[in-house]
């Protein structure tokens, strides 16, 4: 019997080599008479270990990572088709691996085990469980279901999501959307990335239960452009979705109807701002609309308009499936269910980690992480994309929960994680927090559009020691201005990296910067 | 794929024709025509206007806004190299600057052979493994500026794709 043989193709595990390790293992099945099916799955999200190979034993699925094509023949030699532990890349049984092992996988309990695109399998892993439940009931006990979970939206305004969409259900209307917020364009972040990549059914999925829920028949997936190989995967789940009946007229004969579709952004920041996001859906420019009117009520085209983050949607499922209160027994406080911890920048062991609200950053930077990539001392870490602050190591035993990390000024976000080294100059990182800012604000605002461009130039000053002391107080009052006067959160949390720098690492700005910057 | 990259006004037309029944068609419209012909020709915009029933100063302003859309054509490939805060983190901005010196090129330019344009981007989603760079749909995880050596000379040497 062929033995099968996983090998990942999501976007990490493909940049470090997948498809070469794939086509490596079938060549040199074939030249030694081996029966082999290799099986393209999604990533588990360890990418540390990336291209991670996984072998089907009676057993249970073995692991062996990171494989480079070089190390296929003596992976074979050493009984990979077997499952044995001899080679130094065996991590033995992959559910086992400490990292995979102490997650709370609700919400990514699927990704990397199936083949992505397999209905079947996504069916035989619980899937569309939460969907039938969803078809059996009232819009309003969907929408109660959800306010019950204590789900709240994991873009980043952490807003409960079952409030969103009762508004959007009590406002009569001819026609009413969903639309998925999959611009994930903070640094640091790819969690979005891996649930459409690696299980695009529980989105579509959980789309299709929003709209049964508030009665929308139409959903739109906006989607980064930056993301090319998730489109492609999306519109193959779709259309399959939509052969198996899951998508489509007729909801499993149930009458109800739901269309998705993906829209491509154009590679725009702002753009996952939703109220620009719903611009730029209409085809214009991804300009921040004035709230009110929310888009609860008057959204995409005028319409009554859910506008979730794919974690939001991608977590309904579930709380369909095993019931509300099964979600809402994992977390902390008011921050219920699971957050999605996106482990990157200078880390040894990086990857998704999923755990309840609760965990630390020491804890998720240390005994996830390992540590610096470089091996140097961690200096700092910015936490929930690059609108958030930079944390000093005094502040790595808080509680990650919303309320805690709003208490000192920080923020969840998105849950990127992302570690630097004490190489890192803070005052550089400040000035690229403007200069970001600078590209990509929308121009609707002054604050945001001018004081961008004089964050630049101030920091520009400080670094060059020409007035510092006046310059700092500018730079002060800079910030508060973009933060009182911006009218989103673009460029009224853009202060917060740059202060947070000014407050925790002050000594950078007293020095002359190294060499010439290009 | 077998369609000239040479645009005409008939294959612009025929571009919009396909997705003008879409609510918000402008997107779609522009990704096609780039798609297709590497770029938005400047030459598009008043048929899209006339199509859509918008203003050219309208069609222009969405163009101009959106970094992905480009007025002229590229080079053969086109590298982006990620800028983002992960990246840096992990020596993004040495390979900026090995990049823009190996090519002789700054972001938004293209090489004198016309073979490679410089791009930056902001976070391709691959942070846990940077820096990263895209080349064209492909992306590349953990570059160094020798593995970018390896890549450009890559792509310098191909052999021209045989259409059709």
């Amino acid at each position: 019997m062929s033995v099968r043989v996983f090998v990942p193709r999501d976007t990490t595990a493909l940049s470090l080599g997948a498809d070469a390790v794939a086509t490596g293992l079938e060549r040199e099945a074939e030249r030694r008479g081996l029966e082999l099916t290799v099986v393209r799955n999604g990533s588990r999200g360890l990418a540390w270990l990336e291209p991670l190979v996984e072998v089907e034993t009676p057993a249970g699925r073995v692991a062996y990572g990171p494989v480079t094509p070089a190390d296929v023949p003596s992976l074979l030699d050493e009984g990979l088709l077997e499952g044995r532990d001899g080679h130094a890349l065996a991590q033995g049984p992959t559910e086992s691996i400490p990292y995979l092992a102490r997650q709370q996988r609700l919400t990514f309990a699927r990704i990397g085990v199936t083949d992505p695109l397999s209905v079947d399998d996504y069916k035989a892993h619980d899937g569309f469980r939460g969907l039938e439940a969803a078809l059996a009931l009232e819009p309003q006990d969907i929408v109660e279901e959800v306010k019950a979970s204590g789900l709240r939206g994991r873009g980043g305004a952490a807003f409960p999501t079952g409030i969103k969409w009762q508004t959007v259900l009590d406002t009569p209307a001819d026609q009413k959307y969903i639309v998925c917020n999959a611009d994930e364009g903070d640094s640091g972040t790819f969690a979005d990335r891996l649930i459409m990549e690696c299980d695009p059914y529980v989105l579509i999925e959980g789309m299709a239960i929003a709209g049964l829920a508030v009665n929308a028949t139409q959903g739109y997936i906006y989607l980064r452009s930056e993301y090319p190989l998730a489109k492609e995967i999306l519109d193959d789940a779709i259309a399959r979705a939509e052969a198996a009946g899951y998508l489509g007229d007729d909801l499993q004969g149930s009458g109800r109807a739901f269309h998705l579709e993906v829209r491509l952004g154009a590679g725009a920041y702002i753009c996952g701002e939703e109220t620009s996001l719903l611009e730029s859906l209409e085809g214009k420019r991804g300009l921040v609309r004035f709230k009110p009117p929310l888009p609860a009520i008057e959204g995409l085209f005028g319409r009554p308009t859910v506008v979730n983050n794919v974690l939001s949607l991608a977590a309904v499922p579930f709380i369909l499936a095993e019931g509300a209160q099964a979600y809402a027994n994992h977390g902390m406080g008011r921050s219920r269910g699971t957050l999605a911890l996106q482990l990157a920048g200078n880390v040894q062991r990086g990857g998704l980690v999923e755990l309840a609200f609760g965990t630390t950053l020491r804890t998720l930077m240390e005994e996830f992480g390992g540590g610096t990539a470089s091996g140097r001392p961690l200096r700092a870490v910015q936490v929930g994309g690059p609108l958030c602050a930079y944390l000093p190591e005094n502040q790595w035993d808080m509680p990650l929960d919303y309320e805690t990390f709003a208490e000192v000024g920080a923020g969840v976000g998105h849950g990127g994680v992302v570690m630097f080294d004490d190489s890192v100059d803070m005052a550089e990182q400040a000035r690229f927090s403007m200069e970001f800012c600078k590209v990509e604000s929308c121009g609707k605002c002054t604050p945001c559009r001018i004081g961008s461009t004089r964050g630049v130039e101030v920091i520009d000053r400080i670094r060059a020691n020409e007035n510092r002391d006046a310059n700092l107080e500018l730079l002060g009052e800079l910030c508060e201005t973009m933060e009182d006067g911006s009218l989103c959160a673009m460029g009224g949390m853009t202060p917060f990296p740059v202060q947070s720098a000014l407050k925790y690492f002050p000594d950078d700005f007293q020095r002359a910067p190294e060499g010439d910057r290009s | 794929m077998n369609d000239s990259r040479e645009w005409t006004p008939q294959a612009v037309q025929a571009e919009i024709d396909a997705l003008k029944h879409k609510p918000g068609a402008l997107l779609p419209i522009l990704h096609a025509l780039q798609d297709r012909f590497d770029h938005v020709p400047e030459g598009a915009v008043p048929i899209i206007a006339e199509s859509l029933g918008l203003t050219r100063a309208e069609v222009h302003g969405v163009i101009s806004f959106y970094h992905h859309f480009r007025t002229s054509p590229p080079g053969r490939h086109v590298v982006q190299v990620c800028r983002a805060e992960a990246c840096q983190a992990r020596g993004a901005r040495t390979l900026e600057a090995h990049a823009k010196a190996t090519l002789g090129v700054g972001y938004h330019q293209t090489t004198a052979d016309r073979e490679i344009t410089l791009e930056a981007v902001y976070c391709l989603g691959n942070c846990a493994c940077g820096p990263s760079v895209r080349v064209d749909d492909q992306i590349l995880g953990r570059v160094t500026p020798e593995s970018f050596d390896a890549l450009v000379d890559e792509l310098r040497t191909q052999p021209l794709e045989v259409l059709g």
